[in-house]
Order: C-alpha cells, then structure tokens, then sequence
C-alpha cells in the first residue's frame, strides 16, 4: 500500500514541481499522469505494483468532484444574470464537439486501415 | 451539545458527503437512470443543506478540501489505463490528432459564436471558450484570454455535469456507434468529469477518454486565444 501510494504521489509531486517551469502552463496533475505513463513505458515502475490503488483512485474519481461541485453555490448570481446564452452555447457546443470528435475520428481509423 | 458547531465540523460534512453519494449511488441502480447521477445529485443536495443551515461555502471548503485533495492523485492514476493503451495509440496517431484538432476548434468557435450571438457580455463569452478542458488548465486560459476566471472554473464544473449525465445519449443521437471514439470524444468534451464517466464501462474506454482529455487541454492551451480573436477579428461574434 505504502509503496503504491508513494509511486502515485511521488509522481504527482514530480509533476507539481514541473509546472513551475515558465510557460508551461499544464496543471502538475496532467504532468504527474505523463511522468507515471513514461516510467511505466520504460519498465521503471511496473503496472502490477501500483494497479490495485490506481484502480481504486479511478474508480472513485466522481465523489472526490464533488467538493469543487458545491464551490458552484458561489457562482450562481453570475450565472443566473445570463444563464440563457450560457445554456445553450454549452449544450449546443459540447453536442458539437462529441459528434465531431467521434464521427471524423471513425471515419479517419477506417481510411488510415485500409491504406495500410 | 451545540448543534450549530456540531454541523460545521469536519467529521460531520465528510460522512453527510460519503452517505448522500452512498444513497444517490443506490438510487441510480435500483433506477437504472443515467440523469440520476450520483455525482450531481450529491452536489445539489449538498448546496441546499448548506443553504438551509447557514453554512457558507468556506465553512464547507475545510471538510471539502480532505475529499478533493484525492483528485489529484487520481489524475495521476489515469496513466495506468493509458499505458495499457499506449500500443494502440501509437499505431493511429494521426486519426487522432486530427479528430482532436477538429473538435478543439469546434468546441471554441461554437461556444463563443452562440454565446455572443445570444447577447452574452464580452468577459462572459471569453470566459466560455475553454470549458471542455479540466478546470487548472481553463483557469489559466480564461486569465489569458481576458475571461473572468471564477466563472470558467464554475462552468467547466457546469458542463462535466452535462457531458457526464448526458454526453452518451447525445452521441446516439448524432450516431457516433464505436466504443473507442464514443470515449474519446467524451474526454474531448467534457474533460475528467467525462472520463470518469466512460471508465466505469472499462479500463481500455477510460484510456481512450484521457488521451481526449490530455490532448484537446494541451490544443485549447495554444488555440484559445487566437481563435477568440479570429472570430471577434471576422464580426462573428456581432
């Protein structure tokens, strides 16, 4: 357990540290889940040694959202003021971007496996 | 025993969250439906508790902070199904990039067009443009691109709740059919929210969704701000 919690945190910390670099405007999570992909990829860190709790993390992920959820209650005079425009670009936009994204990349996979 | 001091205590906030996600989780399997969704009913519950009893959200933020501290961590976690992928990936990087690049540049465009079109103040519509990508890397483009950063930050929240409750009928309907690209469009369009909700069918949709979410944050990063003032430059946005 404590070895697992230590390669997940290490990494997490290795990537806070990296987003301090000038420019490199990544949260230090997505840059903790990059370092953790490579030393997984260069066989440093093996998948069976950390699999039990990262499934567990993955798992859970929804509950721990919900603390930044509440923080919303605070928001609610600015929302409310144009809660038309908001709704509707943001519903309209994320439909968009679903059938988008999935449809040319289905279309793409198909081309790119015949040429080869 | 002070019942006001009892409420406000951390003990106390912390089992009220595990037992409404607990009974909002039973809720949508004794159901069965997807809009009951734990996540988002736990939050709703919670606000209307806290408005009830006085509690302000700093007062809440204490208890709240133990719980959110684990999200990090579970980003991290995510490198796991990633690297399980990692073959697969590397094989249709092309297909890849170029959905995504598509709908980075759609998921901008749109929200600032309808927004400003529909009469939405300029801070508002430039605080929209990043909402697909998680909140750390919006909060830093909203600031960029002259957006109020408190409001992106609440509505990346707003449309994780959408693309997570929602996102897989609206590709039914748009008939986006494969598992892979139904989860990859989920991570492009609503960020880990999305992510976590393809994850539960499987670790091999879960990587698929990080790899949406990993690389339209990175695109959105450089894009945001040119597009915006491409569509302003252009009169789209009246």
């Amino acid at each position: 357990m404590a070895k697992q919690f230590g390669i997940i945190f290490g990494c997490l910390l290795v990537g806070e540290l990296l987003a301090f670099i000038p420019g490199l405007d990544i949260p230090g999570s997505i840059l903790g889940m990059l370092v953790l992909t490579v030393l997984l990829e260069r066989g440093v860190v093996r998948p069976e040694s950390i699999a039990p709790v990262c499934r567990f993390l993955i798992k859970n992920m929804a509950f721990f959202f919900v603390p930044p959820g509440v923080a919303l209650m605070l928001y609610f005079d600015i929302i409310a003021a144009e809660w038309i425009p908001i709704t509707v670009a943001t519903v309209v936009s994320i439909f968009l971007v679903l059938v988008v994204t999935g449809r040319l990349y289905e279309l793409l996979h198909r081309y790119y496996k015949k040429r080869r | 025993m002070d019942i006001a001091l009892f409420i406000r205590s951390e003990l106390f906030l912390v089992t009220l969250t595990f037992l409404l996600f607990w009974v909002f989780s039973r809720l949508q399997t004794r159901t069965g439906i997807a809009l009951l969704n734990p996540m988002v009913l736990t939050i709703a519950a919670l606000i209307l508790f806290l408005r009830a009893t006085g509690i302000s959200y700093d007062e809440y933020y204490k208890s709240g902070q133990l719980i959110e501290f684990w999200l990090k961590p579970a980003i991290v976690a995510l490198a796991l199904p990633l690297y399980s992928e990692l073959r697969h990936i590397r094989r249709q990087l092309m297909p890849l990039l170029l959905a995504e690049l598509a709908g980075c540049v759609v998921g901008i465009v749109s929200v600032v067009v309808i927004a400003a079109l529909l009469g939405a103040g300029e801070d508002v519509v430039r605080s929209l443009a990043p909402k697909s990508v998680s909140t750390p890397i919006a909060l830093e483009i909203s600031r960029q691109i002259g957006g109020i950063p408190a409001l992106t930050s609440a509505i990346v929240v707003v449309v994780g709740m959408i693309g997570a409750m929602t996102g897989l009928k609206m590709m039914t309907w748009g008939r986006v059919k494969s598992p892979v690209s139904r989860s990859l469009s989920m991570g492009t369009a609503a960020h880990v929210m999305g992510t976590n909700r393809v994850s539960e069918y499987g670790e091999r949709f879960g990587a698929y969704a990080t790899l949406g979410l990993i690389i339209n944050g990175i695109l959105t990063a450089f894009l945001a701000d040119p597009l915006v003032e491409l569509v302003y430059a252009c009169g789209l946005a009246g």
